[in-house]
């Protein structure tokens, strides 16, 4: 007769005897865990070590073995320095000011957009959605290259434009300052806002507008009470999908950013480049900025799949 | 939704598309243009076209980002498949709200954090590997590249694949299954062929993201792999140049053609249905 730990020994066996499904689950699960879910715990640990020069890799070991054993070393330093070098915690600020700013641009152009093409005449509308596509799909580096040339103060399409209409007579200095950053990201990323908005104007229900008219709503109060409320998934997912990019934003600054101010995106890579703990602790930061953006982000996409 | 366009909508639409537009076709224009000053016009000439066609270092790169968009964009349709299958299908199993994290979340991570995080992952991982099996060093380039693309490429395809599947008629499924179909037949004779669209816009997406990565790439590369995008960054970042106007139309080209011509086909086959 079988013991009961026989028994509980053949259901584990069972349970882990690998079957079609488990292995199907597995293979993608392994790779996403080896080189994205590890490597996010690898450099939190890497942001708890010190930087040693002319070593690979140049900084403390995570764990070293003692006579008592592995130990982990742990070294708090580089979260001590954010609070005494404010360079840091500034340019964290800085970005996310920029990307609240970005983000707030984009629902405004974005929504009247989307608006427009949901409500465009059906021959019309697929070619309007292809419109905003195409950008997305072209090359983002050479969207954001093409406002050099626009916006720079010697021969720069914008103030060669403004000083012949005669509105200026001195070029402005836009190229390498924060409003060619919020340009560019707003440019950028106006269609990741146009989408999701399109996606629930869409199919918003036109008989509670016309009810709302019937019974004597005026057009903008009808907008706020019941547009704006119905279509709030689509503007949180669209903000979400602009925001949480922004903050992290290297390219945009990069070209068209003033060097002297670099937001926590430049911060990020150029001190990877002789402080690799720096580097990791600075990503943890943005990490900690956009953790609740990036649940709430995630909560929906949940929900959404679920529902479906 | 009732049709019909405000005054004000229909001006806003349009101030839109010139934003959308303007730079871009402003570019176009200025390939053209014989001056060395990329935005002063002087005459028209495919002067820029033809050094382009010379320049070595940007033919190489783009061999390179080709290599590596269609290697990545295939992976990550095999991975991206299976992880929208099981997502769809698998409702329950241990660890799922992990596993959603992990396919959702390289859709939104800033792309400076994820590149960092990878690279030094390579490193590590490369050290674990020749410190117990003694392999020889992989180091930076093609295999990292793709690996990163890949891993991030993934998540597009496993969205893309989820919607597919979402509106999907699970009796052809049932039917095969009842009829004594195993379950990795009815997945290759039913369920592939009727998500064949979704994984191929997938393919698609995921060779463009791949095409078009500056961040992780610049992370993620190393000698002898430098992208298409990472020349044109280290170029632009001294400043616009003439060449890079006419290689940037050529891309605008192929993929404004690419586009448009799979929308008409797939307004024609609409219309068939």
């Amino acid at each position: 007769m079988a013991t009961a730990k026989q028994k509980n020994l053949v259901s584990f066996l069972q349970k882990i005897k690998p079957n079609g499904s488990s292995v199907t689950i597995f293979i993608p699960y392994f790779w996403l865990t080896l080189f994205f879910l590890l490597p996010f715990i690898l450099i939190f640990f890497i942001s708890l070590t010190q930087p040693v020069d002319f070593q690979q890799p140049p900084h403390t070991p995570i764990i070293t073995s003692t006579e008592n054993g592995l130990q982990l070393n742990l070294y708090f330093g580089n979260y001590q320095a954010l609070t005494e070098d404010q360079i840091y915690i500034l340019s964290i600020v800085n970005s996310v000011k920029i990307a609240t700013i970005s983000t707030l641009c984009c629902l405004l152009i974005g929504f009247p957009m989307a608006y427009g093409i949901a409500r465009s005449p059906d021959r019309w509308r697929n070619t309007l959605l292809m419109m905003v596509i195409l950008p997305f799909w072209t090359s983002f580096l050479i969207r954001v290259y093409a406002w050099i040339g626009i916006l720079g103060k010697e021969n720069g399409l914008l103030n060669g434009f403004l000083m012949w209409l005669g509105v200026i007579d001195q070029p402005l200095d836009i190229l390498y300052s924060d409003l060619a950053v919020y340009i560019g990201i707003v440019y950028s990323y106006l269609p990741f806002m146009i989408l999701p908005l399109y996606a629930t104007l869409e199919k918003l229900d036109n008989t509670l507008l016309e009810a709302a008219a019937d019974l004597g709503s005026k057009p903008t109060n009808t907008f706020f009470a019941i547009t704006v409320p119905l279509t709030m998934p689509g503007i949180i997912a669209g903000c979400l999908l602009v925001f949480i990019p922004a903050v992290g934003e290297f390219v945009i600054p990069e070209l068209l950013g003033d060097s002297s101010s670099p937001l926590i995106g430049q911060q990020v890579r150029s001190v990877f480049s002789y402080d690799w703990p720096m580097a990791s602790t600075l990503a943890m930061m943005i990490l900690l900025v956009l953790v609740v953006p990036i649940f709430i982000f995630q909560y929906l996409q949940n929900k959404q799949t679920v529902t479906k | 939704m009732k049709r019909g366009l405000s005054l004000f909508v229909l001006i806003c639409m349009i101030l839109g598309f010139i934003f959308l537009y303007a730079p871009i076709i402003v570019l176009i224009i200025f390939s053209f243009n014989k001056s060395k000053l990329v935005t002063v016009w002087q005459e028209f000439s495919f002067d820029a076209y033809v050094n382009l066609v010379n320049n070595k270092q940007i033919l190489d790169a783009v061999w390179v980002s080709l290599k590596v968009a269609s290697l990545s964009a295939t992976l990550a349709a095999i991975l991206g498949t299976i992880c929208g299958y099981v997502l769809t299908r698998f409702t329950k199993f241990r660890g799922r709200f992990l596993f959603l994290g992990l396919v959702s979340a390289p859709l939104v991570m800033p792309e400076v954090i994820t590149g960092l995080a990878m690279l030094l992952m390579f490193i590590q991982l490369d050290g674990l590997l020749q410190n117990i099996f003694g392999i020889e060093p992989v180091g930076r380039g093609l295999v990292t590249l793709i690996i990163a693309h890949t891993t991030f490429a993934t998540a597009y395809v496993a969205v893309v694949v989820q919607s597919r599947l979402a509106g999907f008629d699970r009796s052809l499924e049932e039917a095969a299954a009842d009829l004594g179909a195993r379950p990795f037949k009815v997945f290759f004779l039913i369920t592939l062929p009727i998500i064949a669209p979704g994984i191929i816009a997938g393919w698609l997406l995921a060779f463009t993201l791949s095409l078009d990565d500056v961040v992780i790439s610049d992370f993620t590369s190393g000698p002898g792999a430098s992208t298409l995008p990472l020349v044109i960054f280290s170029k632009v970042r001294l400043g616009i140049s003439p060449e890079i106007n006419a290689l940037a139309t050529i891309l605008i080209l192929i993929v404004s053609v690419g586009i448009i011509s799979a929308n008409i086909i797939g307004r024609q086959r609409e219309k068939k249905n």
